[in-house]
């Protein structure tokens, strides 16, 4: 018994220490296999992005060549020429930004301090509410968007941000769950110190309350602000004029006037993708650790 | 410990009454005020539309005039209609296709990903980048890839002698068309999902079942996947949940004329609603479409106790 578990003991020893762990004629084909199918399973993944990248930078004739190759032949830049003299991308990219950044930065506020009230505050129907709260994370943004739809035109709110930007920041049922069970993870004490000491609620919300957030306030604040930029139903429905397009209804657009002209279509597709894919790359770590915590509720 | 507690306590009582003012209405009136923000939300954006939306499914009206009660009218047409049954069998059919791939092949990566040291962050970014990617980009790449004269994919099957099928205009492959574009835009959530999942599965557990003699495949069945449980009826919830709504793509790759044989659920309700201006119809659908979902998701959950593993 004390032999086997000697070996056992030995063997994860020398899986874990790195010199010795290329002795073994074993573990280098099987760590071979594995890197080669996971870089297989990445590059594939990976390829069509590689694909809309080089394809903008072909000219229109090679798109039809026989067979396709990935790199140009010749590189050009007038896929990029068409796109921009074809729509306002920068005007794109500007109310893509500036909705995404507004709905974000207020739903984080408004979500935290509901949170608040129903971690900390006793009232007599927190309980219900916060249920309400949790029930409509089960409807569908398809039910509610015929009577909103009317709703904005009464208000006269149709083809303009406020559309998009009012509700998203007002209403955050996801963000009040999430951020109530951290605000409920946080030791009480400090606070009833605080209180005798006579600091008010807003006191202690904003110098106690918030800074411990800063974990979840970040993750959410990403999937919020992900989720608003590559937003296509909501600026669909709502928005009709070219000077409001956000960034994906622009690309929806552009493919319904420039469709056989694949050059200028992935020069469009390439110039929506790549703010948010050059943020991941820089700041990966931070976006996965977000999506990450977004599903570790409860 | 129930001393120190109980101080603060009667420190408050004193204080409170010195105001003047019950302990209980200041609550009261400190949460209404933290709340206000969510709760007009809530009002004007969700509870209001709810009860609107339920005034509509009942009604006859197109947005001009004045609107007339249509009793289940709505609902009976909506059920009744060919078309639409046709769309909620595709939305059936996609999903089925979609969700087990997605997590099949997320878990097995995640699986691999343990062991990927180094490289993780670089096969990671490979996996998740589709993940942040507006799915209108990502469906203006796939109907490059999709067009069987132009593209790169059917011609690399040509080569090796397989005739590839005509993705978006054959009917019997248009689905799977969406299964593929949309197992390969989810598989980085669910693989950040399960790694997050597997990283809380205390060594421990995996040494013990290895001191027991148990074989990789072993601890897979009988250690790994119980633990992950919880995660797995999670993002089985929520994907379901994801798949019945699927609408993007399709809207991106056919626009408004999409066949019958492309058509869902949602991208039924948005044509009745937007293009026919039947609301009354649509709501109808799209209530019928909160139903099956929570009716799908009490299932899930009704169920999950024969098989979900809660660790103490």
């Amino acid at each position: 018994m004390s032999t086997s578990t000697t070996i056992r003991n030995s063997r994860r020893s020398a899986s874990e220490d790195p010199k010795r762990r290329g002795l073994h004629p074993r573990r280098i084909a099987g760590r071979t296999i594995l890197h080669g199918v996971l870089a297989a399973c990445a590059i594939l993944m990976a390829l069509p992005f590689l694909w809309m990248l080089l394809s903008s930078f072909k000219p229109l004739t090679e798109i039809f060549a026989q067979p396709p190759a990935l790199f140009p032949l010749q590189w050009t830049t007038e896929g990029y020429e068409k796109a921009f003299a074809g729509a306002d991308f920068i005007r794109g990219f500007w109310n893509s930004t500036y909705i995404a950044v507004t709905v974000t930065a207020v739903s984080l506020l408004t979500s935290c301090m509901a949170a608040y009230a129903f971690a900390r505050i006793e009232f007599r129907g927190s309980k219900p509410l916060f249920m309400v709260f949790l029930a409509t994370m089960m409807v569908p943004a398809q039910l509610t968007i015929i009577p909103l739809y009317i709703i904005m035109g009464w208000l006269g709110w149709v083809d303009t941000h406020a559309a998009l930007i009012v509700p998203a920041a007002l209403f955050n049922a996801f963000g009040v769950f999430l951020l109530r069970q951290y605000v409920k993870g946080i030791p009480k004490e400090l606070e009833e110190a605080a209180e005798l000491d006579g600091a008010s609620r807003f006191r202690i919300f904003t110098t106690m309350i918030l800074p411990l957030l800063r974990t979840p306030l970040t993750a959410l604040g990403i999937f919020t602000f992900l989720g608003q930029w590559n937003n296509f139903f909501g600026p669909l429905i709502f928005l009709n004029s070219d000077a409001n397009f956000t960034l994906p209804l622009l690309v929806n657009q552009f493919k319904g006037q420039y469709g056989a002209d694949w050059t200028a279509l992935m020069a469009a597709t390439t110039l929506a993708a790549a703010p948010l894919l050059i943020m991941f790359g820089i700041a990966q770590r931070q976006i996965v650790d977000g999506i990450a915590l977004s599903g570790s509720k409860s | 410990m129930s001393t120190l507690t109980a101080a603060p306590a009667q420190a408050r009582v004193a204080q409170s009454s010195r105001r003047g003012m019950s302990r209980r209405r200041k609550d009261t009136i400190a949460a209404l005020v933290f709340l206000s923000p969510q709760l007009v939300g809530l009002a004007a954006f969700m509870v209001g539309p709810l009860v609107f939306a339920l005034v509509l499914a009942f009604s006859d009206w197109d947005g001009f005039g004045t609107a007339a009660f249509a009793g289940f009218g709505n609902f009976a047409e909506v059920l009744s209609n060919p078309r639409i049954q046709r769309s909620v069998l595709n939305t059936v059919w996609f999903t089925a296709l979609q969700v087990p791939g997605l997590m099949i092949s997320s878990f097995v990566f995640a699986l691999l990903m343990q062991k990927a040291g180094k490289m993780l962050s670089v096969y990671r970014l490979c996996l998740v980048a589709p993940l942040v990617t507006s799915s209108v980009a990502v469906a203006a790449i796939w109907l490059w890839l999709f067009n069987s004269e132009i593209s790169p994919v059917s011609n690399a099957l040509r080569s090796i002698g397989i005739q590839s099928p005509d993705w978006l205009q054959d009917p019997n492959f248009v689905i799977p068309a969406f299964a593929i574009v949309a197992i390969w835009q989810g598989l980085g959530y669910q693989l950040v999902m399960f790694m997050a999942g597997l990283q809380s599965i205390g060594s421990s557990f995996l040494e013990a079942a290895e001191l027991d003699g148990c074989s990789g495949w072993q601890k897979l069945v009988h250690v790994t996947i119980p633990l992950l449980s919880p995660t797995i009826l999670f993002l089985s919830i929520t994907s379901i949940i994801g798949s019945f709504q699927i609408f993007d793509y399709i809207y991106v790759f056919m626009d408004s004329n999409a066949p019958e044989a492309a058509r869902t659920i949602v991208y039924e309700i948005v044509q009745i609603a937007f293009r026919e201006f039947n609301f009354g119809q649509a709501s109808a659908l799209a209530f019928l479409l909160l139903l099956s979902l929570l009716g799908i998701t009490a299932l899930q959950l009704a169920v999950q106790k024969r098989w979900v593993h809660y660790a103490e």
